[in-house]
């Protein structure tokens, strides 16, 4: 093996538990919005195809009709919630606000950047997210 | 004096300890070997042991050719970062103790070519590091006359101190999941490093550095994971600076 930069690669950021629950918050933003991304390319696909007819429509409307199709839109609007309530959270972060004060730190080091209102917040996404899959299964399944 | 005896008595585990672990070294010569090889040794622990005692312990009786750097033993210089149990830390300021496992597994530090066996070479972080300017930028100096004293009240101090305590051990671009995938990322360390300037009263170099980090590879990389914080050792929270220095390159702040 030649001497190489001994990067972790995604393998390192697809490991999540090491760092706590923030380092979980930024995988599940990738992830969500990697998986948004793949929702909204198949959303154009799908829609345009409204130009090859209304039977053409219908045959693709019919895809997400299915249980595994409910599930599918059950994850997308899982990932839309938290993406959409992780993501204010991330950009107040991003200007500076919420990240705490600079101060002379004493032992053992808790940083403020990664106080306890982030994690809260954290929280609440995923809550939230949870809250909203459920009554999108409630709609899609029930009667 | 035999050889034993005056290895026994640079021990720095007493000998009567009665816990032991298992310490998992990862050993890697990148010249002589295909890939990285855990080899397992026991050593005796008390509970002030620091992982840099035990791996101190097992290179002067167990196997002479780990390779550690190491220079302080105090968290002062940042020498001894390492991955333990899966984490970055400094070995001299963990204690085994407080790793409550049997099996504590020493690495080299991710992100980092490794030089061997625990050893990384940190060239790229220093030249990171000297990317962002790390002195005052200002015309005239307190040395140069008429000889005055930059005024600084302790409230000013405050903005910058925390940063700058850092020691360079690196264990923040080691933890950095965009350090992990991106080479030319200027890495919380440096970035860190560019706010504790331009927080600094006496600095007039803010809009120069600003520009520097204002780059595809600089700051716009760093998607406040927050782990460059959690695994700092001196409690210099990058990942707080980070964000102010973006508040200023988006105008929140002044």
């Amino acid at each position: 093996m030649k001497r190489n930069d001994n990067r972790e690669g995604i393998k390192g950021m697809a490991n999540p538990g090491r760092y706590g629950i923030e380092r979980f918050a930024y995988w599940l933003m990738r992830i969500t919005g990697l998986g948004l991304l793949a929702y909204l390319i198949g959303h154009v696909y799908e829609t345009s195809n409204i130009i090859n007819g209304k039977s053409a429509w219908e045959n693709m409307l019919s895809i997400t009709q299915t249980t595994e199709g409910h599930v599918f839109l059950t994850l997308v609007i899982g990932m839309c919630v938290f993406h959409t309530a992780n993501g204010i959270r991330v950009m107040l972060g991003h200007g500076g606000y919420g990240v705490g004060k600079p101060a002379r730190p004493d032992y053992p080091y808790t940083p403020a950047s990664q106080n306890s209102m982030h994690k809260l917040c954290i929280y609440a996404s995923i809550g939230i997210a949870a809250l909203a899959m459920m009554y999108g299964l409630s709609v899609l399944f029930g009667e | 004096m035999s050889e034993t005896t005056f290895a026994e008595e640079q021990s720095s585990t007493e000998v009567s300890s009665s816990k032991t672990v298992t310490l998992r070294i990862a050993k890697f010569n990148p010249d002589h070997d295909s890939g990285q090889q855990f080899v397992d040794f026991k050593v005796p622990y008390e509970r002030w042991t620091t992982v840099l005692d035990a791996v101190l312990d097992v290179k002067k009786h167990l196997d002479h050719s780990v390779a550690v750097r190491y220079s302080c033993r105090q968290a002062s210089c940042g020498s001894c970062g390492m991955k333990i149990n899966g984490r970055p830390r400094l070995a001299c300021f963990t204690k085994i103790s407080e790793l409550n496992s049997d099996v504590v597994t020493v690495e080299p530090m991710n992100n980092y070519p490794i030089i061997r066996d625990l050893v990384v070479k940190l060239d790229q972080m220093f030249e990171n590091h000297k990317k962002v300017q790390p002195f005052l930028l200002r015309e005239d100096s307190e040395i140069t006359g008429p000889t005055k004293e930059f005024n600084q009240t302790p409230e000013q101090l405050e903005e910058y101190i925390q940063f700058a305590n850092c020691i360079k051990c690196g264990l923040c671009n080691s933890a950095c999941p965009t350090m992990a995938t991106d080479s030319s990322f200027l890495g919380p360390q440096a970035l860190g490093q560019a706010y504790r300037y331009v927080a600094d009263n006496r600095d007039k170099g803010k809009n120069s550095r600003l520009k520097i980090i204002d780059d595809s590879h600089g700051i716009w990389r760093c998607h406040f994971a927050g782990s460059c914080s959690q695994v700092c050792p001196k409690g210099v929270d990058p990942a707080m600076g980070i964000q102010f220095l973006r508040g200023y390159l988006l105008g929140f702040r002044k």
